[in-house]
C-alpha cells in the first residue's frame, strides 16, 4: 500500500464525526450551564441568580461545530470544511452574539478549522505526526540558535540604543525596564530549570528576599544602593542555599512542590511579621538609586551633593533616571546572560546539564549531585535577589503583593514557553508574556485567562518549549552550523 | 481540656475535608505519577456549583434541608466530574509519555485557567451563602460558661465523610473497575496488554477525584458559609501536603493524612498563632519529604532510569 493513501486514514465517517462532535458540544454545555448560565450576583447583599442561558447555548453550538469541522477536516473533506469555515467566519462578523468574548471565540475556532483544512489540503494529508511536527519545530529552533549568534548581539544593541531613539517617551522605557526585569528573572530561572533541569515554583521568594533586603538596608542603615546590590544578591544566594539544601533529595514533582511551599512560606512571613516588614502595607519610600554615588537624580540636589544634570552641564528631566534605570537593569540582565553563556562551558555548567538529561547516570559519572544543584540553586538565587532589589529601587514600594505564587508562575513560563535552557527563547517569551498584555491593556481582565490557556497549548504543541533546540556542547567538527546538523541528524533518523 | 476538645472536633471536621480532597491527588499520582495542580480549582468549582446550586434550589421551592442538601450533592459531583474529566482529556492526556515536567507545567496552566475563568464569569467578590444547617448540640458546659459543642453539620461531613471513604475503598478493592486501577499503577503497559482499556481507567480516576473534590466544595461551602475564587490554590496545596503525609498512592493514607493536617491547622491556630498556620502545614510537608519521603502509610518508591 501507498503510504500516501496510509496516512491519508480511513474515508470520512459522517456519523462518528458527528457523535464526536455532538459530545463535545454537550461536554460543552454541562461545563458551562452552571458556571456560565447561572451567575451569582449580589442584590441587595443577598445572592441572587443571573441567567445568561443564551451564551450556554451558543458555546455548546460552537464547539460542536468546531469539533465537527476539524473531524472532517482530517476525515478527508477538507475543501468543503475550508469553505464552511470561511463561511462561518463571516457570519460570525454578522450574526448578533450574547457577548463579544463568544464573538471571538467563534472567530478564532472558524480561523482554526479553517487553518487545520488548508493545511490538510496543502499537504494532501490529514495530520502531522508529533515526530514531524517536532522535527520542523526543532529546524526552526536551530535555524533561530544560528541566527541568534547575530540576532543576540543586534538585540542587545538595539536595546542600548532604544533611549536615544525618537519614539522612546517615558512608557516606552518604562516597558523596557519592566520587560528586561523579567528577561533577567528568566535568565536567572533559565540557570535552575533551563540548564540543571530543577522545576523551581518559588523563584519570586528570592525575588522578594533581594527586595526586602535592599529596602531594610537602606531604610535603617543608610546604605547606598550599590552597596546593597551585591548585599542582597549575597542574601538572596543564602536563603537559597539554607532553602535549597533540605529539598536537594528530592526530585521532579515533589521538588516542585516544595519550592511552592518556600515560596508561599517567605510570603506569608513578609506578611505577618509586621514590626519588620511592614505587614500588608510594604515599605514606602525606598530610596532611589544615585549616579554611582557621584551625583543624585534631583532637580535641586541637598547641599553639598552633586545633581546629574549639573555634572554633565544638562537641562534637567525626570527622564534621566529613568534612562538611567533603564541602562543599569539592560547591563545586569545582560551580565546574567553573560554568565549564563560562559559558565555551559565549564565542568559546573556542563554538569547540570548531564544533571538535567539524566540524574542517575549523572551520579554514576562521579558528579556531587548536591554540590552541582546547591550551586545551581544558590547562583540562580543571586541574580533573582539582585533583580529584586532593582526592583525595590525602581519602584520605592514594595508589599508581599507583588511576590505571590502568580509571580513565580510567570517567570516559570517565561523559561519554560520559551524553550528551556534556550537564551534567545526567554527573551521572545518575555516579549510575549509581558510585552503582549502590556500593549493590549483594555483586556487585562482576559490577560491571565489567556496565559494559562497559553500555557496548556504550548505544552501540548511543543512540551519542551518552542524553541528548545539541545545543543551538543563538545563537537568534534565545532564550525558545523546548527541547523545543518539538525538536518543532518534528521535524514540520519 | 474541654478547649481542647472543642479544637479536636474543627479539626477532625477540617481534617475530613481536606482528607476528601487529598483522594484525588493520590489516585492520580498513583496512577499516572503526576501532580494534578488543577485538583484544587476542581475543589473550588465545586464550592462555586454548591452555592449555585442551593440559590436554583432556593429559586425552585426546594427548601427542605435533607433534600436541597442530597440534591446539592449530587449536582456538584456530577458537574465536577464533568470538569476532572475535561481537564485529563485536553491538558494531559496528549502529554502522555512526554518530557516529564510538561504535564506538570500543562497543570500550572490549567489551574491559572480555571481560577481566571471562574473569576471572570462569577466575579471577583466573594460569596457569602446563609447557613444552611445551624443547630448544635451541646456537649459539654464548663461554670464561666465555655460551650463544648458539635454541629449538626460537623457531624453531616463526619457521617459523609466515613460513608463515602467505605464506598470508595471497597470500590477500589472489590469492583473491576478498581481492579483495573491497580493494575494501571502497577504496570500500565501490562494492564494494556492484559485488555484493561488504560485511557478509560485513568479518564475514570479523574471523573471520581473529581466528584470527591466536589463533595469537599460543597462541605466548605456550608461549613464556612463564604467562598471565592482564589480558595483552590491554598486548599489544593493543603491536600497534596495531606496525600504526602499519608504516603502517596495510598488511600488510606491520604485520608489519615486529611485528619493530620486538620488537627494540625485547627491546634496551631488555637494555640500558637492564626497568622502561621499555612506554615505550619507547609513546614510539615517539607519535613515529611525530607525524612520519610514515602509517607506514613507509602509503599518505598524505586528510582528507575
Amino acid at each position: 500500500m501507498d503510504r500516501a493513501a496510509a496516512r491519508r486514514g480511513p474515508p470520512v465517517d459522517g456519523r462518528a464525526a458527528l457523535k464526536d462532535g455532538a459530545l463535545a458540544g454537550g461536554v460543552a454545555l454541562a461545563l458551562t450551564l452552571p458556571l456560565v448560565g447561572l451567575r451569582t450576583v449580589e442584590v441587595q447583599s443577598r445572592l441572587a441568580i443571573e441567567f445568561h442561558l443564551a451564551e450556554v447555548a451558543v458555546t455548546g453550538l460552537l464547539v460542536f461545530l468546531g469539533r465537527l469541522g476539524l473531524s472532517l477536516a482530517a476525515g478527508g473533506l477538507p475543501g468543503p470544511v475550508l469553505a464552511a469555515a470561511l463561511a462561518a467566519a463571516a457570519a460570525g462578523w454578522l450574526l448578533p452574539f450574547p457577548t463579544e468574548t463568544l464573538r471571538v471565540l467563534a472567530l478564532a475556532g472558524a480561523a482554526v478549522v479553517a487553518a487545520r483544512a488548508l493545511w490538510a489540503l496543502h499537504n494532501g494529508r490529514d495530520r502531522l505526526s508529533r515526530q514531524d511536527r517536532d522535527r520542523r519545530m526543532d529546524r526552526l529552533g536551530a535555524r533561530l540558535q544560528d541566527a541568534s549568534r547575530l540576532l543576540g548581539p543586534a538585540a542587545a544593541a538595539m536595546a542600548v540604543a532604544l533611549p536615544f531613539l525618537p519614539f522612546a517617551d517615558r512608557a516606552v522605557l518604562d516597558l523596557g525596564i519592566l520587560l528586561l526585569t523579567y528577561i533577567m528573572l528568566g535568565w536567572g530561572l533559565n540557570i535552575v530549570v533551563g540548564l540543571a533541569g530543577l522545576l523551581d515554583l518559588g523563584y519570586v521568594a528570592f525575588y522578594a528576599v533581594g527586595a526586602y533586603s535592599y529596602a531594610l538596608l537602606a531604610q535603617t542603615f543608610g546604605f547606598s544602593f550599590w552597596l546593597c546590590l551585591p548585599l542582597a544578591g549575597l542574601l538572596a544566594s543564602c536563603a537559597g542555599l539554607v532553602l535549597g539544601f533540605p529539598v536537594l533529595r528530592l526530585r521532579g514533582d515533589y521538588f516542585a512542590i516544595v519550592t511552592l511551599g518556600f515560596g508561599e512560606i517567605v510570603r506569608i512571613i513578609l506578611l505577618n511579621w509586621a514590626d519588620v516588614t511592614g505587614g500588608p502595607n510594604g515599605i514606602a519610600g525606598i530610596p532611589r538609586p544615585s549616579f554611582f554615588g557621584i551625583a543624585d537624580f534631583t532637580a535641586a540636589p541637598e547641599p553639598g551633593r552633586l545633581a546629574f544634570h549639573q555634572l554633565f552641564g544638562l537641562d534637567y528631566t525626570p527622564l534621566h533616571r529613568i534612562i538611567f534605570l533603564y541602562y543599569l537593569i539592560l547591563g545586569l540582565a545582560l551580565l546574567v546572560n553573560l554568565f549564563t553563556l560562559r559558565i555551559r562551558r565549564l565542568p559546573l555548567g556542563r554538569a547540570w546539564e548531564a544533571l538535567r538529561e539524566d540524574d542517575i547516570a549523572c551520579t554514576a559519572l562521579g558528579i556531587n549531585r548536591t554540590t552541582i544543584k546547591l550551586a545551581a540553586f544558590a547562583i540562580a538565587a543571586m541574580f533573582g535577589g539582585i533583580a529584586g532589589s532593582f526592583f525595590a529601587t525602581r519602584q520605592g514600594f514594595i508589599s508581599p503583593e507583588s511576590f505571590s505564587f502568580i509571580e513565580s508562575a510567570l517567570i516559570l513560563a517565561i523559561v519554560v514557553l520559551g524553550g528551556m535552557g534556550s537564551q534567545m527563547g526567554v527573551v521572545i517569551a518575555a516579549l510575549l508574556v509581558i510585552g503582549l498584555p502590556e500593549v493590549f491593556r483594555d483586556l487585562a481582565q482576559y490577560r491571565m485567562l489567556t496565559f494559562g490557556a497559553g500555557m496548556v497549548l504550548i505544552m501540548l504543541w511543543r512540551p519542551r518549549g518552542l524553541l528548545a533546540h539541545r545543543e551538543p556542547t563538545i563537537l568534534l567538527h565545532p564550525r558545523k552550523s546548527a541547523s545543518r546538523r539538525q538536518a543532518e541528524a534528521a535524514e540520519g533518523r | 481540656m474541654d478547649y481542647f476538645l472543642q479544637q479536636l472536633i474543627n479539626g477532625v471536621t477540617l481534617g475530613a475535608i481536606y482528607g476528601l480532597v487529598a483522594i484525588g491527588y493520590t489516585m492520580v499520582y498513583g496512577i499516572i505519577g503526576m501532580i494534578n495542580f488543577a485538583h484544587g480549582e476542581i475543589y473550588m468549582i465545586g464550592a462555586f456549583i454548591a452555592v449555585i446550586s442551593f440559590l436554583a434550589l432556593g429559586m425552585l421551592g426546594i427548601t427542605w434541608v435533607p433534600l436541597a442538601v442530597v440534591m446539592v450533592l449530587l449536582l456538584t459531583m456530577l458537574f465536577t466530574a464533568v470538569y476532572g474529566w475535561t481537564v485529563e482529556r485536553l491538558a494531559y492526556r496528549p502529554l502522555r509519555g512526554s518530557f516529564r515536567l510538561a504535564p506538570l507545567i500543562s497543570a500550572i496552566g490549567m489551574s491559572i485557567f480555571l481560577q481566571n475563568y471562574v473569576q471572570l464569569v462569577q466575579g471577583a467578590r466573594v460569596k457569602p451563602l446563609p447557613p444552611v444547617m445551624s443547630d448544635v448540640i451541646v456537649l459539654l458546659e464548663r461554670g464561666d460558661g465555655f460551650r463544648v459543642s458539635v454541629s449538626e453539620l460537623q457531624l453531616l461531613i463526619l457521617a459523609l465523610t466515613v460513608v463515602l471513604m467505605i464506598a470508595f475503598t471497597r470500590l477500589i478493592a472489590r469492583t473491576p473497575l478498581g481492579r483495573a486501577q491497580r493494575a494501571c499503577e502497577q504496570d500500565m503497559k501490562m494492564a494494556s496488554l492484559l485488555g484493561i482499556d488504560v485511557d478509560r481507567t485513568i479518564s475514570l480516576t479523574f471523573v471520581m477525584g473529581a466528584a470527591l473534590a466536589g463533595v469537599a466544595g460543597v462541605m466548605v461551602t456550608m461549613y464556612y458559609g463564604v467562598i471565592d475564587f482564589y480558595i483552590g490554590f491554598l486548599a489544593g496545596i493543603k491536600a497534596f501536603t495531606a496525600a504526602v503525609l499519608g504516603g502517596i498512592g495510598s488511600l488510606p493514607g491520604a485520608m489519615l493524612g486529611g485528619l493530620l493536617i486538620g488537627l494540625i491547622e485547627a491546634f496551631w491556630s488555637a494555640y500558637f498563632s492564626v497568622e502561621y498556620k499555612d506554615v505550619a502545614v507547609f513546614g510539615i510537608l517539607v519535613l515529611v519529604l525530607i525524612f520519610r519521603p514515602t509517607g506514613l502509610l507509602g509503599r518505598p518508591e524505586l528510582e528507575k532510569v
